[in-house]
């Protein structure tokens, strides 16, 4: 049998699956943080940082495809363990949870099923930009907020799209609930990730997990600091001002 | 005292199990739970009904034989102790206990509370032994152990084998059983020519029986009547991980001369 055969057939081969995928998203999740805090610069400095990505699509699709094999790997190894340790017990006991067991343990499944059906409504709202599930009030399309460079380069108006994405409340809301719901899934997921792959003794195990309930919390407080400002006013004199002259950077710069 | 038991009652592998309830007799505080059970158990077969049946030897915690989920975790109340060595005196007059078997696929019911864990026999089988050539008792101290090592080996070698890991486990994983029984011996210098393909037969035996995965919940570790660290188990997660990667040996032709 080859490695990969091994490694996929044996219980423990999918966790160090989980595992090293986990860690992979993990990194991902911490770069588009730091990409996104941008919007508390000024409207340029996230507007450039997009055109930036977009203007490399070897590098952006290379991302994104190897994001979907990781994401694909890390759900598929989920289920197959889910079900084999579904299958181990077949009569429950009567009284309530596993003793003992922490209880971010015990919704690892739950939270990421939903973490991944926000990422799906996230790429609808953000990345396609589908206006339709955007929500905002008079219908807008994502496509038509452009802006120019100190340069004079034409884009996309990146930083008016997440105002007007977040102004909305119930958008908002969801991306919380999300990102309390991946805070959960990390804080477990994290410490987890090191006793899958056997990186951890006496020593390092109190250090690990003191590591993931840190970085969890620091992940959630950075998305969620994004919608909180937003919903408290920040921007909103910027998108105003769009309004009332959605076309002037350009008609004038003609 | 007086208690009253919730117990599962199933007449043998194939047959559908329930729960009943029975009203214990008068109690001493100082009886062991087991000897509850035997009190209770003198008074049905008096009534003429069938004892219930529930796993048991040594009564002093080192065999593993005994095991019941009381009130929802395996081997009662306490921490660092088996079911034979929980007193009546743990529970209050009138309580209602709540008793019910191991439960996992792997460890089938045979009668009541008594479970087959024959499973751990063949994890045992496939590789958590060293082979050396018997014959009288070699000369102590010839092979040194460091400090560290014998402290963690004796660690591991505590497991009695009683399954409370799989039954506490909301996946029925047995890793912390296979990963004392792997640490064990993985640590000893006795244990290293062995130590992968040890790994290797013990998990992939492990996976045949039906166990679930390890997600970490730590409810092995809390029910373990010898405090088994779950250290043990990312310990055996690391030997997996380099057998794994050197896959089976390959056969040698020559008589290995070659």
């Amino acid at each position: 049998m080859n490695l990969l055969q091994r490694v996929w057939r044996s219980s423990l081969g999918k966790k160090y699956l989980m595992a090293l995928t986990g860690l992979a998203l993990f990194g991902f999740v911490v770069g588009h943080l730091v990409g996104n805090l941008q919007v508390f610069g000024n409207p340029e400095l996230i507007n450039s940082y997009a055109h930036f990505l977009k203007s490399k699509p070897g590098l952006l699709w290379g991302a994104r495809l190897g994001l979907l094999a990781t994401v694909a790997v890390h759900v598929g190894a989920a289920l197959a363990l889910s079900a084999a340790n579904k299958a181990a017990r077949p009569v429950a006991y009567s009284g309530g949870s596993a003793y003992g067991s922490s209880w971010r343990s015990r919704y690892m499944l739950v939270s990421g099923l939903v973490i991944m059906a926000f990422v799906v409504y996230h790429l609808l709202h953000y990345t396609v930009q589908l206006s339709p599930v955007n929500g905002v009030k008079g219908g807008l399309d994502f496509h038509s907020l452009t802006t120019r460079l100190a340069d004079g380069t034409q884009v996309q108006d990146v930083y008016a799209m997440m105002i007007h994405g977040f102004q909305v409340g119930w958008v908002s809301l969801f991306y919380l609930i999300a990102q309390a719901l991946l805070f959960i899934h990390l804080g477990h997921g994290l410490s987890s990730m090191f006793h899958s792959l056997g990186l951890r003794n006496h020593v390092w195990g109190p250090r690990i997990v003191a590591f993931a309930q840190v970085a969890s919390l620091a992940v959630f407080l950075g998305y969620a600091s994004i919608p909180v400002a937003v919903l408290t006013g920040m921007g909103g004199d910027y998108v105003k001002n769009l309004k009332k002259a959605p076309t002037t950077t350009i008609e004038t710069l003609r | 005292m007086k208690v009253s038991l919730k117990v599962w009652r199933q007449k043998n592998a194939n047959a559908a199990g329930e729960f009943k309830t029975y009203a214990s007799p008068e109690l001493n505080p100082n009886m062991s739970f087991l000897e509850m059970l035997d009190v209770v158990n003198e008074e049905l077969s008096n009534q003429g009904e069938e004892p219930i049946a529930f796993g048991h030897d040594c009564r002093e915690g080192i065999c593993g034989t005994c095991s019941l989920v009381i009130d929802g975790k395996p081997h009662g109340p306490h921490k660092g102790v088996a079911t034979c060595q929980t007193y009546m005196r743990s529970f209050s007059n009138g309580d209602r206990i709540v008793i019910e078997p191991w439960r996992a696929k792997a460890f089938p019911i045979i009668k009541d509370l008594v479970c087959d864990r024959k499973a751990f026999d063949r994890i045992q089988q496939a590789g958590g032994f060293i082979s050396v050539r018997t014959g009288s008792a070699p000369d102590a101290n010839s092979i040194p152990v460091s400090k560290e090592n014998a402290d963690l080996a004796m660690d591991a070698a505590q497991c009695i084998g009683c399954g409370a890991c799989v039954a506490a486990c909301k996946n029925a994983s047995a890793m912390l059983f296979v990963s004392a029984k792997v640490s064990h011996l993985g640590l000893m210098p006795q244990g290293q020519p062995e130590r992968y393909k040890r790994v290797k037969a013990m998990v992939d035996q492990m996976d045949t029986e039906g166990f679930g995965a390890c997600t970490v919940t730590g409810s092995c570790e809390a029910v373990c009547p010898k405090e088994i660290s779950l250290d043990f188990i990312a310990r055996m997660n690391r030997d997996y991980a380099v057998a794994l990667i050197q896959g089976d040996p390959k056969q040698v032709v020559g008589g290995g001369a070659g």
